[in-house]
């Protein structure tokens, strides 16, 4: 299922935009939305060859989720676009009173996710998105981790019926996945099974630092298993609480801040199944500060070196806390 | 913009029918805020100031089907100031949605009626709404896929004067007329009062007309209660190409109930079995 890792590099952006042009040219009944981020999405194909089939708000991100509900109360399936920090904060009421809570066939797409938009700063980064929609009922809530899984997604999420919640990333990043890449709505993938001395749950682009991460682990003695959980909600309970049984120490990697995202998720399902040491490799409760991405990860410690370190922090547990 | 001169086009029967509907469906209002009592207390106030729109509407201009309330041609109506959904629910319910008896259970556990309305628990109603402003961006979503799809659907949405204070009401209005959505028709229900005050007290300068003219709509200004008025600014809305019409509608907050007009300590509360029974008299029900 994962590439060997060239350097193939492509917009998970693209990729979305790519797979809504292939399922409109396709006969789905689709209408694509966006609030002056058309071209910035990747929505602009859609505009170009379905014009009657796209919308645009100007920047008007809450009428953008109004539009999108009233159009799937026809029965359309509408994609929204707009960055992660307007779909989850500006307009989130309208996400969950308009769409969520009505359970109308709307899926948002969230881009520019975690530190994809670093170089703008924090009122275009949201690295507390996944936390606000997670805790929103009705909400399928995904995390491709590359361009093949953003295809797959996006249209996995067009068969799906209700709310989706896509959270994508901005510039290209490096394509992890082949052609026998599965993507199924709540069902998690493992991906590579060195062993069972621990598993490391990732989603998301940083699904890139955990596979480099995992020969280095294997070199020190650590044989894991590497999971992609790319669908945060509904969780899927069953692989994530085998992988603790088999495994009895998990690592949690995400671009996220600490609270709310993928480690909370696992966390709050095992501490109530099946508690055992958990460490999370995530953004720090903190506002950052404007670089590019590859920087604001060094240094807020979303590498493939913290992996490495919160890899033998759970081990260490692992023994000590029996 | 037209401020309504009325032809006689509409026969005495048909305005003293809806006259009379009306006077029913406020008296029903009046009924469910009394048995709601303090402790799950309603809006009657503002439901009584829409009343004769909302009749008009259900009764005489939308081409809808009680025994089928999902069917794909039907006209719309999205109730953005969704507390006023009292006259709603006794519209839905006299029209035979759902059985009466329902109405004795709103905002209780279990019901199919909601504090506020809920498209996916009670039959008929075409949105979920409550939340205030939210009404017209949902309704041009609705009016969109109309114009997409060639349906001959009208939508209509009924808005607040208080509520137009929220800043994705004016996202919504230019929109509409961006996307030329003369499918659509907004009703302002301008009964001057909201929640804690007065409209003009709490914004003042409201230049209803010569906003919504700015944004690009086609403007009616009628008095809110009059039958005539209302249908023939309906009539004048649907025949209208290429842009929204916005019908400024002056109203009464708490219409026909003496007590309850302009007195907005009525926008939430309970009448007791006294004031229903003064109710009752005024709007001939004995």
């Amino acid at each position: 299922m994962i590439a060997p890792i060239l350097d193939e590099m492509i917009s998970t952006r693209k990729a979305f935009g790519d797979a809504l042009l292939n399922l409109v040219q396709e006969g789905y009944d689709i209408i694509g939305i966006s609030a002056d981020t058309s071209k910035s999405m990747g929505m602009d194909l859609l505009a170009k060859e379905f014009p009657e089939r796209w919308v645009d708000t100007g920047v008007a991100e809450q009428n953008m989720l109004l539009v999108a509900a009233g159009l799937a109360s026809t029965g359309k399936i509408v994609f929204a676009a707009s960055y992660s920090v307007f779909t989850s904060m500006r307009a989130l009421e309208q996400l969950r009173t308009f769409i969520a809570y009505p359970k109308l066939n709307v899926k948002v797409v969230a881009g520019l996710g975690g530190f994809s938009a670093g170089i703008e700063g924090v009122t275009h980064v949201a690295m507390e998105d996944l936390g606000i929609v997670r805790s929103i009922p009705n909400i399928s809530l995904i995390v491709p981790s590359d361009a093949i899984a953003t295809q797959l997604a996006t249209r996995a999420a067009a068969k799906w019926n209700g709310p989706v919640y896509m959270r994508i990333g901005r510039d290209a990043s490096p394509v992890l996945f082949n052609d026998k890449y599965t993507f199924e709505i709540g069902k998690a993938n493992i991906l590579k099974t060195d062993g069972n001395d621990l598993a490391i749950l990732v989603n998301g682009l940083l699904l890139y630092e955990a596979i480099k991460a995992m020969p280095l682990l294997e070199n020190e003695g650590i044989e894991a298993t590497l999971i992609e959980v790319h669908t945060l909600k509904p969780l899927d309970d069953a692989t994530i609480l085998n992988s603790a049984k088999d495994c009895g120490a998990i690592v949690t990697v995400e671009e996220h801040n600490i609270i709310g995202g993928l480690g909370s998720a696992v966390a709050e399902f095992l501490g109530r199944n099946y508690p055992i040491p958990i460490e999370m490799v995530a953004s720090p409760d903190i506002f950052t500060e404007s670089d590019t991405p590859e920087n604001l990860k060094l240094n807020y410690g979303l590498t493939t070196e913290s992996i490495l370190q919160a890899a033998r922090r759970a081990m260490r547990r692992k023994k000590t806390e029996k | 913009m037209i401020f309504m001169n009325v032809k006689n086009q509409y026969s005495d029967n048909l305005i003293r029918s809806l006259e009379n509907k009306a006077r029913k469906i406020r008296f029903e209002i009046v009924r469910v805020a009394s048995l709601m009592g303090e402790e799950r207390r309603a809006h009657p106030g503002p439901a009584l100031s829409i009343t004769d729109i909302m009749v008009a509407l259900y009764y005489q201009v939308m081409e809808i089907d009680p025994d089928n309330p999902h069917w794909e041609n039907r006209d719309r109506l999205i109730l953005s100031k969704g507390h006023a959904c009292l006259v709603l629910y006794s519209i839905l319910s006299d029209l035979n949605y759902f059985d009466r008896i329902h109405l004795d259970s709103l905002r209780h556990i279990g019901s199919i009626l909601q504090g506020h309305p809920d498209m996916q628990k009670t039959p008929g109603i075409d949105m979920t709404t409550g939340s205030l402003g939210n009404g017209l961006g949902l309704a041009l979503g609705i009016a969109l896929a109309a114009k997409i799809d060639s349906r001959s659907y009208h939508t209509y949405v009924v808005i607040g004067d208080g509520e137009s204070q929220e800043g994705v009401i004016w996202e919504a209005a230019q929109t509409a007329v961006k996307y030329k959505l003369d499918n659509l028709t907004a009703f302002l229900d301008i009964n001057g009062w909201q929640s804690c005050s007065s409209v003009s007290e709490t914004m003042p300068g409201q230049r209803n007309r010569e906003r919504w003219e700015a944004f690009g709509w086609n403007v009616i200004v009628i008095n809110g209660h009059s039958m005539r008025e209302i249908l023939s600014a309906i009539e004048i809305a649907r025949n209208h190409k290429h842009e929204p019409t916005m019908i400024l509608a002056n109203t009464i907050k708490g219409k026909g109930v003496s007590y309850m007009e302009n007195d907005n300590s009525w926008h939430q509360k309970a009448p007791t079995a006294e004031q229903l029974e003064i109710a009752r008299r005024e709007l001939e029900m004995i």
